[in-house]
């Protein structure tokens, strides 16, 4: 009784006497856990600071309240129960901290977010912050509709097995009038492409309303499936300032036969999720460009990693989810990539700290999502991408169709050839990583729209340093 | 006009030895072997009729390849595709699936446009080849 009495007297109590550190807690498998890298100011204690992130993103404020006290309290504060230093990052700590479920509302990304993304990030005794990872309980993914799609069936829908597929988009992206857009979408189609895209930012501008855009491109889509016998699609971003013009623009391009439309990360996450209700009732792929989320992913000090947003986008609900090339002009450490789309496409997603992975994540038969490599790939590349990236994926190659010496369907059709050589050739069991550029060059030697694309893009490549890494690597053993 | 359907129709028709090795790298993956065939190539056109039932249980090719033979000399004037099917939880799906014959002439498809109110079409393809009756195509 003393004890409790002590515990709420007013006034100012460290957080970890609080009840926001417990060494001892045992997580239940109900609980969400959530991996914070901290960096503590000066002075600050490292294990108070992870307290603190406790408290602060539960129930906690600055002092103590008696009306705690009306509550089970205790269920509901976060407990941090592992501080640990990261390694080769003095002054940076990895802090695992447990929420019970009573304390996120069923289905709702925003409330989830609201409470581990909150006001903790702002606080004050902390330097910086980033979310790195977080494991979700079967029990709360079972409250998410997930993508509305999914790639078993998206594959299913488009008639594409085996394969990457393949897309592109537009450009340049801002200034075609609807009439030249659409011819774009149509040369790159015939050549070879399953899908054509809208940008993040083509939504209706002064020089394209969005009507004229989404007639064109889908005489295009048509045009392109007669003279092929595919199914072809192209992406019609369906963005827009309020929910009711995104609805709108998504039941005309529906009314149109469109099979997938698109939107941007910027809309927010309960956007996201009206879309993906939307995407489901109307049997449409949603696409997800990830739009705005390098100003929060990419540095390693502070932010939320990628690998959350795409954990949350599964959970939301997309089709699609740009994720990293590793090869081209985005960010994209090979090990965080890898990690990021084994979230994107596991029924069990297995912990691997060199690929940035703290925890398993039992998918609970949520659907499956495509990741999509995008930014600065060419056909020269083939087997680098099906190598890191593998067969459930949208490769995307937008100036490498557009840009092609010969137009844009030798370049559609230079990608296509590129890619159904190099999958036959790992079929039959060669070793694309090393002979890649010679299975080319022989497919080349018949192809000459491939032959163009190799001589005009040969020496292209993107060696920069990446900024978003793992934190651990393979120690070697010794034998 | 060359239908683009499957996964290696950019590429030269597949040799019987190419066939062969694609159906050997399918088998090692455990994936089960179906052949099917159809004179309706439309896109959307998702059941050809079966060459029988998928093949389970293979060691290697040899079981599944005199039944593509076999699919093709009967059905000379047809689409024949092979389909590897994987049975395993969070696929349960066609995992490759390619065409090993067609006719020696593709007519194509007919686009053909339903104008609508205001600007708005509907557009709806229909084969050349399906507008004989079934059997009598692509004679």
């Amino acid at each position: 009784m003393t004890e409790q009495r002590d515990r709420y007297q007013a006034g100012v109590m460290p957080y970890a006497q609080m009840g926001y550190w417990d060494p001892d807690y045992e997580p239940l498998d109900t609980d969400l856990i959530a991996l914070f890298r901290i960096t503590p100011q000066e002075g600050v204690d490292a294990i108070e600071a992870a307290a603190a992130v406790a408290g602060e993103s539960s129930t906690a404020t600055w002092t103590v309240v008696w009306t705690d006290r009306l509550t089970a309290c205790d269920r509901y504060r976060a407990k941090a129960y592992r501080v640990e230093p990261v390694p080769g990052a003095p002054g940076q700590y990895f802090s695992y901290i447990a929420y019970n479920l009573d304390l996120f509302e069923e289905g709702s990304i925003a409330n989830l977010t609201a409470s581990i993304i909150g006001n903790v990030f702002g606080f004050k005794p902390l330097k910086a912050l980033r979310l790195e990872d977080m494991r979700i309980p079967v029990a709360y993914l079972k409250t998410f509709q997930g993508p509305p799609t999914g790639i078993v069936v998206e594959r299913e829908r488009l008639d594409k097995f085996g394969r990457p597929l393949l897309g592109a988009t537009t450009k340049p992206k801002l200034g075609l009038s609807g009439k030249n857009y659409g011819r774009v979408v149509y040369e790159a189609l015939k050549g070879g492409l399953d899908f054509v895209k809208d940008d993040e930012n083509i939504n209706s501008q002064p020089f394209m309303h969005w009507r004229d855009r989404f007639l064109y491109c889908m005489e295009a889509v048509n045009k392109a499936s007669a003279a092929t016998g595919e199914v072809k699609g192209h992406y019609l971003n369906v963005t827009a300032g309020t929910m009711e013009d995104m609805y709108e623009r998504a039941d005309f391009a529906k009314e149109l036969g469109s099979c997938i439309v698109m939107i941007d990360l910027v809309i927010g996450y309960t956007a996201i999720q009206s879309m993906a209700k939307w995407a489901r009732r109307n049997d449409m792929i949603l696409h997800l460009h990830r739009a705005g989320h390098g100003t929060y992913t990419r540095q390693k000090s502070h932010g939320v990693s990628f690998r959350v947003i795409a954990k949350w986008m599964r959970m939301a609900g997309v089709d699609h989810i740009h994720a990293g090339t590793v090869v081209g002009k985005l960010e994209g450490d090979p090990n965080v990539v890898k990690g990021i789309y084994s979230n994107c496409r596991d029924s069990l997603t297995q912990r691997n700290l060199e690929h940035g992975v703290f925890f398993d994540q039992d998918w609970a038969g949520l659907r499956k999502v495509m990741p999509v490599a995008s930014g600065g790939i060419h056909a020269g590349q083939m087997h680098q991408l099906i190598t890191y990236l593998g067969e459930d994926v949208v490769l995307q190659f937008g100036g490498g169709t557009i840009g092609h010496p010969q137009g844009i369907q030798a370049g559609a059709t230079a990608n296509r050839v590129a890619l159904e050589t190099m999958i036959k050739a790992r079929n039959e069991g060669r070793d694309i990583w090393n002979e890649g550029p010679d299975i080319l060059a022989a497919a080349a030697r018949w192809c000459a729209p491939l032959r163009a694309a190799l001589e005009t893009w040969k020496d292209v490549t993107f060696n920069y340093q990446s900024t978003d890494t793992a934190d651990f690597v393979p120690t070697a053993t010794v034998a | 006009m060359r239908i683009t359907q499957g996964t290696f129709s950019f590429l030269p028709d597949l040799t019987d030895d190419e066939i062969r090795a694609q159906l050997d790298y399918a088998i090692e993956q455990g994936w089960a072997i179906g052949i099917e065939y159809t004179d309706d190539p439309h896109p959307r056109n998702c059941y050809w009729e079966m060459w029988g039932n998928p093949l389970f249980d293979l060691q290697d090719s040899a079981r599944a390849m005199p039944e593509i033979l076999a699919c093709r000399e009967t059905h000379r004037r047809c689409y024949v595709r092979v389909n590897a099917f994987d049975s395993t939880r969070g696929f349960e799906t066609t995992r490759l699936s390619f065409i090993v014959n067609r006719p020696a002439e593709e007519p194509g498809f007919l686009l053909k446009r339903h104008e609508l109110e205001g600007r708005h079409i509907q557009y709806t393809l229909e084969s050349y080849a399906a507008q004989a009756p079934a059997g009598r195509r692509y004679e």
